[in-house]
């Protein structure tokens, strides 16, 4: 039974799944779906709470929390995708290679990524943003920064296995580059990990996001951010604790599903329950 | 080509591995896997190393390849330095030269198509792609007696004499002149290796194909090759013409081997002799011959001087004291 | 033992001055040129200038790295570019707000976290692991400040039984636990959660080991049998994952700090982003990453007595 047919049959990984297309559809759709203009003002229906026109209630500009949610699940999603596809490319090749070439440099590059891992990833993200200004791509910089050695880690225990075997010997005996061996040979045998690895990390990366958007690091407003609005919220949290409750339940949803498909997934390739 | 010049010559290859091991006063520990091994294979010809395990008879096979560099030592492959060879040289040499793995189920990368691992091989030597490669692919598995539908397949459908088939395919894609078989056939069925050996032994007079047949097992090699040549702790101690070594051979340790191996005459059975003490580490190999300590011809030289491998005439040679008339006048 | 923990601070040497490099390379060479990065795109010449000199940024950058790292090494985090104070006094000031917090939420993780997951591994696949796994998954998927708004919300809006502020005065003891109480629970049931977890997966390989079997069979209760063989085997994986986790820990409390407002590194860390406080910023990943390596050489310390093979 193949890995997929597998997590398929955890109804708690067919939760997470179902969660996160859900959000992943709201996002995508959003423009057709959300029901006002996201970053609209409107005086006159400002702080109101969940009625028939505003499902979700308004924010303290009365701009519709629903339709900002939709938009700002763009950015969660945009912003811990970006993050994480740069930390699987950058920690994978870093993980592969030091594996591959071994000995001293692997030493020294493993220790180094020993030290970013031993980081406070926040504070890492936060100083990176504050340092480099807050937009998106310094977001997706920041935030596959605290990821890359992790993704280092996950490619290298299996290259080191790989590298041992016959085929990798035959490549050579055949004549093959280093870089076809690696690229050609190695990493289609250690993708799937480090794709399960990413889905777990996802949500590691959605909620890395949205604390620095809660810190005030996030993309600038008027975009909407689910941390922002989170914090948006938790200042009018007297007058309208929803403001603060829906965002959080977003951002707390999303990463619940995430972690639900990344745990299925990861119990499903784990080889140690497979029988192949 | 003259039927005496040598395809690949071997001459006193070494490797040896360095441990390093605690902190902060690290031991080091020198393995000498492979010392001083020479070897020459004429086209066309089959030569068994035979040896226990762990004597390093798979190490010298790899260093003569390169597939891990040697610490010392010289391999030409028809006259040319492959020790030295980089970049495009030493790719027309590997091209020449392939290995076919013992074990089929890792030799094969499971993410990869029978019909892309054959192809692979011919677009990085230029020597056929797209339709062609595909075609050449199709007639290679013919040959080694698969079917062309296999292509397509993933090597976790094949079974491990299949698998070995495949991988044999593989080596003869980039038109090899020498084939080193790593103990080819010891991990598969016992009804399947006979299948294999045959395979092998076909293609080799087909193709006019030289062999290195690394292998433990004697009567595999003794109905395969031409010549032999017995290691032990990182030496070859005999060598010579299959049928004469294994009939009659010269050192006490081959002799051993011999006795210890399975004997096809049933009238013999049963002779078998007890194996004195265990095999030295190479680590800490023996002084002088590095058989003394088991062997029961032990002199006094035995345990002070390394016998060289010496010729003895028809083709034999032998590094046993027992055998220099100097050393055996002077005990 | 005594070789064992000589090498451990051995060790960390070279960890220490790897931290310190790559802080050097985020805050100086990343952002490009830090006074611009500081004044803004319109700053003059002369100001830009002029902050490079008194930010000892317009010598070579060799001169600054060992600048830097020699200051570090000797206890010197600089002083804050705004109150000109130096940041270990800033810090000091606030220190035990933040001490209180984190070991607070450590006790709460460990003391939630423990005992389920050996009640959950004890029922493996009954109601009761399902039901922990699930809560535990829920819980580490919670950042922070949303579990903490939720919990103000109730706990001291709804319910008022707690301060919605979490500032204490630290010589009125009673106070200063009262106010702890819902920061601590906010950042100790994320952790349980991850505790949860590992006690659980580590408890399920520890008990089917065979002394345990044997234990079993021979008669030992199984309440001792659990609590002592298996929770010892178990121990080694506990304390690495909290050792792990105090990086998220720190992440964590400055979340905490801000939702709470309670004095502390994360309220200093945050005041100082919004100054553009650059020397503070950088005094603080200083500070963080000594505090990093601590932790991670105590985690090795308690690994060697909790384990006797890493002795040698």
């Amino acid at each position: 039974m193949g890995a997929l047919a597998r997590a398929r049959q955890n109804p708690t990984t067919t939760a997470g799944a179902v969660i996160t297309l859900l959000i992943v559809a709201a996002a995508v759709l959003a423009p057709f779906l959300a029901p006002y203009d996201p970053t609209e003002q409107d005086i006159m229906s400002r702080l109101q709470g969940p009625s028939a026109e505003f499902w979700l209630g308004t924010d303290q500009f009365g701009r519709d929390i629903l339709s900002r949610l939709m938009f700002g699940a763009q950015i969660s999603l945009t912003v811990s995708l970006g993050a994480i596809a740069c930390a699987i490319v950058i920690g994978g090749v870093i993980g592969m290679v030091s594996g591959y070439v071994g000995g001293r440099f692997d030493l020294i590059v493993m220790q180094m990524m020993d030290v970013l891992l031993s980081f406070p990833s926040l504070i890492l993200g936060l100083i990176v943003v504050a340092l480099l200004g807050p937009d998106l791509i310094n977001l997706v910089i920041a935030i596959a920064l605290t990821a890359i050695a992790p993704f280092a880690r996950i490619a290298r225990a299996p290259t080191l296995v790989l590298k041992e075997r016959a085929f990798v010997e035959a490549g050579h005996a055949l004549g093959y580059s280093h870089t076809r061996i690696l690229f050609r040979h190695i990493l289609p045998n250690i993708l799937s990990e480090l794709l399960v690895m990413g889905s777990l990390w996802m949500a590691t990366a959605v909620r890395t996001e949205a604390s620095l958007s809660f810190i005030g690091l996030g993309v600038k407003p008027p975009t909407p951010t689910w941390g922002g609005m989170t914090r948006d919220g938790f200042e009018n949290i007297l007058d309208a604790p929803w403001l603060a409750i829906f965002p959080g339940v977003a951002i707390l949803l999303l990463v619940l599903g995430l972690n639900m498909v990344g745990d299925g997934l990861r119990d499903a390739t784990d080889p140690k329950l497979r029988h192949e | 080509m003259s039927n005496d010049a040598p395809l690949l010559q071997v001459t006193g290859l070494r490797k040896h591995f360095i441990m390093r091991q605690g902190f902060p006063t690290s031991r080091t520990t020198i393995i000498r896997a492979v010392e001083d091994v020479s070897l020459t294979i004429r086209p066309g010809e089959a030569v068994g190393l035979v040896g226990e395990s762990g004597c390093g008879k798979s190490t010298a096979a790899r260093a003569m390849l390169r597939l891990i560099e040697p610490t010392a030592g010289r391999v030409r492959f028809k006259g040319q330095d492959v020790l030295t060879a980089r970049g495009d040289a030493l790719k027309t040499i590997r091209r020449k030269m392939q290995m076919v793995f013992q074990d089929p189920y890792s030799s094969l990368n499971p993410r990869q198509t029978i019909g892309s691992a054959l192809m692979e091989p011919m677009r990085v030597h230029h020597i056929a792609t797209g339709a062609q490669a595909r075609a050449r692919a199709a007639a290679q598995l013919d040959e080694v007696g698969l079917p062309a539908n296999a292509l397509d397949r993933y090597p976790h459908e094949f079974s491990g004499g299949q698998r070995q088939r495949i991988g044999i395919a593989r080596a003869l894609t980039v038109e090899p002149e020498l084939i080193v078989a790593d103990e080819p056939v010891s991990a598969l069925d016992v009804s399947v290796q006979a299948q294999v050996l045959l395979l092998l032994r076909e293609l080799r007079t087909r193709r006019g194909l030289a062999f290195l047949f690394v292998s433990h097992d004697l009567s595999v090699v003794r109905w395969f090759c031409d010549r032999v040549a017995v290691m032990y702790l990182g030496r070859i101690v005999e060598e010579g013409p299959v049928a004469e070594v294994l009939r009659a051979p010269l050192h006490p340790y081959a002799n051993m081997l011999r006795e210890a191996s399975p004997e096809p005459d049933p009238a013999r059975r049963g002779k078998l002799p007890r194996i004195i003490g265990e095999i030295p580490s190479a680590a800490a190999p023996p002084t002088g011959c590095a058989f003394h300590p088991r062997c029961m011809g032990a002199m006094q030289a035995c345990a002070r001087v390394v016998p060289p491998l010496r010729p003895l005439g028809g083709g034999r040679a032998v590094a046993c004291h027992l055998y220099d008339p100097a050393v055996a006048a002077a005990n | 033992m005594m070789g064992f923990v000589i090498r451990r601070l051995l060790a960390a040497i070279p960890t220490l001055l790897a931290v310190l490099t790559l802080v050097f390379i985020i805050v100086r060479i990343v952002p490009g040129d830090p006074a611009m990065v500081i004044l803004g795109d319109q700053a003059t010449p002369e100001a830009a200038a002029a902050l490079r000199s008194r930010l000892g940024i317009d010598v070579p950058i060799w001169t600054q790295y060992l600048r830097f790292v020699g200051a570090a090494l000797t206890g010197d985090f600089g002083a804050s570019m705004v109150t000109s104070r130096p940041i270990l006094a800033e810090v000091g000031a606030v220190l035990p707000h933040t001490v209180d917090l984190t070991l607070a939420a450590m006790l709460v993780g460990v003391a939630v976290g423990v005992p389920v997951g050996i009640w959950a591994a004890l029922h493996r696949n009954g109601a009761i692991d399902v039901a922990a796994r699930l809560l535990s998954l829920i819980g580490l998927s919670f950042p922070v400040f949303v579990s903490g708004i939720f919990l103000l919300l109730a706990f001291a809006l709804h319910w008022r039984i707690f301060p919605v502020i979490g500032a204490a005065d630290l010589s009125d003891i009673p106070d200063r636990l009262y106010k702890l109480v819902l920061p601590a629970l906010t950042l100790g049931l994320v952790m349980a959660a991850y505790i949860t977890r590992v006690t659980r997966s580590a408890m399920l390989a520890s008990l089917s080991e065979d002394y345990i079997r044997t234990a079993r069979a021979k008669g030992v209760p199984w309440r001792r049998v659990v609590w002592v063989h298996g929770l010892r085997n178990a121990s080694l994986p506990i304390v690495t994952v909290v050792g792990l986790y105090v990086g998220i820990l720190i992440g964590n409390s400055v979340l905490t700090e801000i939702v709470f407002n309670r004095p502390g590194l994360g309220k200093v860390i945050v005041g100082a982003l919004n100054q553009r406080d650059y020397t503070m910023l950088q005094g603080l990943m200083v500070i963080y990453c000594f505090l990093i390596v601590v932790v991670n050489l105590v985690t090795d310390l308690l690994y060697g007595v909790l384990d006797p093979r890493v002795k040698t």
